[in-house]
C-alpha cells in the first residue's frame, strides 16, 4: 500500500500524531518517481533537493507547533504552465526551454501559504494546446493503466502523476476539458472551477476568457480541500471573482434526497461509446437510489459549441502568444539578421506545429473582413450555449453525463488529423463556454481503461457538485482501483 | 470549394509574425481550410440580435487604488532576457544600415 492511498485528512491526523513524518511523504514521492517515471514520463522537471529541505524544515516546525493546516506538509505536482519562482517553467513548449520565472503564481503562493510541498512540474500538451500530451515538444507522457495509451491532456502530466501515485494530488489548468478529460482518461477526480473561482495570475495565458486552475486528486474529498485553499478573489487578476468562498468539504454530506439532475441527451448521443452510455446510466441508477431523480433534457446547441470555442480559444491564443517574441525571454533564433527577422524565426523555431496552426488560426478570425463572419459571430453562438446552461438550471441542480466520448486512445492513433483530435473535447468545451464549474470522477472501465462521470454545476456552485460526486463515490468503489504499473 | 488560399496562409503567418517554408504552408492552408470549413456550420444558426458574450461573468472596469509599489529588480527581469547590455534589453538592428 502507498501513502497516497490515504486521504489528505487521515495523512494530516497521521502527521500530527507522530506517526509519520512530511520527510516520509516526500520520500514516498521521489520513490516511486523512481520506479515508475521511465513508463509514465508525467514530469518534465523535478525539484527533489528543494523539496527535501522544505519536507525536513516542514518536520522541525511539527514538532514545536501542534496545530498546522490541512494541507500542510502535503506532496504536490504543479502543471508546468503554471509559474513557479526560480523553478523552470517551459510550458512544454521549446520557446520557454530556459525560463526561470521570477515569481509565484498566486495558486503557487496560496499552496505556500498551505505549506505544500513542491515535487517537480509536469508535461502537458504545448501551451496547453491538446487533448493527448503528445504536443509537449519534450516527451510524451502515457497512460498509467495501458502504456501504448495517451494520458488525455492537456493536463495529462498532472493525471497521470496522480494516478501512478508519484504524487498526492496535483494542480492543471482548463481551457476546453484539459482537467477533466485526462483525469478521465486516467481513472482519477479532476475539477474546473467556474470562472473567476481561482485567480489565473500567473497562468501562462491560452484563453483568458475560458482559462481555470484546478485540482486533481484521488478522492473528491481531497479535491474540496485542495479547491479551498486556491479559491478566492485576487488583486493580480481583475477576473476573478469577489464571491465568498464557501466550505466546500462542509457540502460533503452524502444526501442527495430530492436533488434534480438534468441529463443532456446530446450527451449521449451520437460518437460516445455503448460503454460510455451505459457507465452513465449506472451511474444515474446509483444517485437514483440514493433518492436524487433525474430526467431527459436538451442542449440544444451543443453541437455548435466546438467550431464556437476553436475560433475564441484560438482568437484569444494568437493574441496572448504574441509576448513570445524572442526579446525579452525565451528563445531567440541564432539567424536573424534584423528585428523582424528575429520576431519571425525565434517562433517559427520556437513553437510547435499545433501551437502555430491555432496562432494563424485566431489571427485569420481576428484579421480585417473576417472578423464578423468567424469571431463575433463564434460570441454570439457562446451566448446561445451560455443560454442553454441558464435555462437548464432553472429547473434542475447539477447536469450530468460522461466527460468524454469514449477511454483514452492509443498513442498517434488521433494525431494526423487535427479535427478528429479536437473531437475528444465536445463533452467539456461547453463548460468553458458558459464559464460553469464541471467535475470529471471515476465511473467504470472499458477493457481495464477508466471511464469518467461529468458532473456540472451552476456559477458558483462547487459545493452542490462535490456533494453529488461524493455521494456517488461513496457508493462504488472505482476511485479505489489502481492501475497496475 | 476551397475558403483558403495559400496567398492568404502567408499574410495571415506574416501578421503573426511566423516564418513559414512553402511546405508548411502547404500544410496549413489544407488544414485551416478543413478547420474553417468545419467552423462554417456556425452559419446554421440566426444569430440577428443576440449580443456576443466576450465574458462570462457579469463585470466591468474592474479598479483598484492607484497606489505605488516597487517593481521587479532590473537584474532579476534581465535574468531570463537572451541577450542584454548596460541594463538594457539588446536586439538586432531594426533598420538596416
Amino acid at each position: 500500500m502507498s501513502l497516497f492511498d490515504y486521504k489528505v485528512s487521515d495523512l494530516h491526523e497521521l502527521l500530527h500524531k507522530k506517526e509519520l513524518k512530511v520527510t516520509d511523504l516526500v520520500d514516498e514521492s521521489y520513490k516511486r518517481i523512481a520506479q515508475v517515471e521511465g513508463k509514465v514520463q508525467a514530469f518534465l522537471t523535478l525539484d527533489e533537493e528543494k523539496a527535501r529541505q522544505t519536507a525536513s524544515s516542514l518536520d522541525d516546525k511539527l514538532t514545536t507547533e501542534s496545530k498546522n493546516g490541512l494541507l500542510f506538509g502535503m506532496p504536490i505536482g504543479i502543471k508546468d504552465n503554471i509559474v513557479t519562482k526560480g523553478l523552470r517553467t517551459t510550458c512544454a513548449s521549446k520557446i520557454l526551454e530556459n525560463f526561470n520565472p521570477i515569481y509565484n503564481a498566486t495558486v503557487v503562493q496560496k499552496l505556500q501559504q498551505h505549506e505544500t510541498v513542491t515535487i517537480g512540474k509536469l508535461n502537458m500538451d504545448e501551451f496547453a494546446m491538446g487533448s493527448s500530451n503528445e504536443n509537449s515538444h519534450y516527451q510524451k507522457t502515457r497512460n498509467p493503466w495501458d502504456l501504448d495509451r495517451v494520458p488525455g491532456g492537456s493536463s495529462g502530466g498532472s493525471a497521470a502523476s496522480v494516478a501512478a501515485g508519484e504524487v498526492l494530488f496535483s494542480l492543471g489548468s482548463d481551457t476546453g476539458g484539459s482537467i477533466r478529460q485526462p483525469a478521465a482518461f486516467c481513472g482519477v477526480v479532476g475539477l474546473k472551477p467556474t470562472y473567476g473561482r481561482v485567480s489565473r495570475f500567473g497562468l501562462v495565458a491560452f484563453a483568458s476568457s475560458l482559462d481555470q486552475i484546478g485540482p486533481i486528486t484521488r478522492t473528491v474529498e481531497d479535491n474540496a480541500y485542495l479547491l479551498q485553499a486556491i479559491s478566492g478573489l485576487d488583486q493580480m487578476d481583475s477576473t476573478s471573482a469577489n464571491v465568498e468562498v464557501p466550505n466546500f468539504v462542509s457540502a460533503l454530506t452524502g444526501d442527495v434526497k430530492g436533488l434534480k439532475i438534468a441529463v443532456p441527451k446530446e450527451y449521449l448521443g451520437e460518437g460516445v461509446t455503448d460503454a460510455v452510455r451505459q457507465s452513465v446510466l449506472d451511474a444515474l441508477k446509483v444517485l437514483e437510489k440514493q433518492g436524487a431523480v433525474w430526467e431527459e433534457v436538451s442542449l440544444p446547441h451543443s453541437k455548435y459549441a466546438l467550431a464556437a470555442y476553436y475560433l475564441l480559444s484560438s482568437s484569444e491564443a494568437s493574441a496572448n502568444l504574441a509576448r513570445f517574441d524572442g526579446v525579452r525571454y525565451g528563445y531567440r533564433s541564432p539567424n536573424a539578421d534584423n528585428l523582424l527577422d528575429l520576431y519571425k524565426k525565434s517562433r517559427a523555431e520556437g513553437f510547435g506545429d499545433e501551437v502555430k496552426r491555432r496562432i494563424m488560426l485566431g489571427t485569420f478570425a481576428l484579421s480585417s473582413g473576417y472578423y464578423d463572419a468567424y469571431y463575433k459571430k463564434a460570441q454570439q453562438v457562446r451566448t446561445l450555449i451560455k443560454k442553454d446552461f441558464e435555462d437548464v438550471f432553472e429547473k434542475y441542480d447539477v447536469i450530468i453525463g460522461p466527460t468524454t466520448p469514449t477511454p483514452a486512445f492509443k498513442i498517434g492513433e488521433n494525431i494526423e488529423d487535427p479535427l478528429t483530435m479536437y473531437i475528444n473535447d465536445i463533452l467539456t468545451i461547453p463548460v468553458n463556454l458558459a464559464g460553469v464549474p464541471g467535475i470529471s470522477v471515476p465511473c467504470g472501465f472499458d477493457n481495464g481503461l477508466p471511464l469518467g462521470l461529468q458532473i456540472i454545476g451552476k456559477h458558483f456552485d462547487e459545493a452542490t457538485i462535490y456533494k453529488v460526486a461524493h455521494a456517488f463515490e461513496q457508493a462504488t468503489d472505482y476511485h479505489k482501483q489502481k492501475p497496475g504499473i | 470549394m476551397t475558403r483558403i488560399s495559400n496567398e492568404q496562409v502567408k499574410h495571415v503567418a506574416n501578421l503573426a509574425r511566423l516564418a513559414i517554408t512553402e511546405d508548411e504552408t502547404e500544410r496549413f492552408t489544407k488544414q485551416l481550410d478543413a478547420i474553417i470549413t468545419f467552423a462554417e456550420q456556425l452559419n446554421e444558426l440566426d444569430t440577428t440580435n443576440v449580443e456576443p458574450t466576450y465574458h462570462v461573468l457579469d463585470m466591468k472596469n474592474v479598479f483598484r487604488e492607484d497606489i505605488k509599489e516597487k517593481g521587479l529588480p532590473i537584474e532579476e527581469v534581465l535574468k531570463n532576457a537572451p541577450e542584454h547590455q548596460e541594463g538594457q534589453i539588446k536586439v538586432p538592428a531594426i533598420i538596416g544600415e
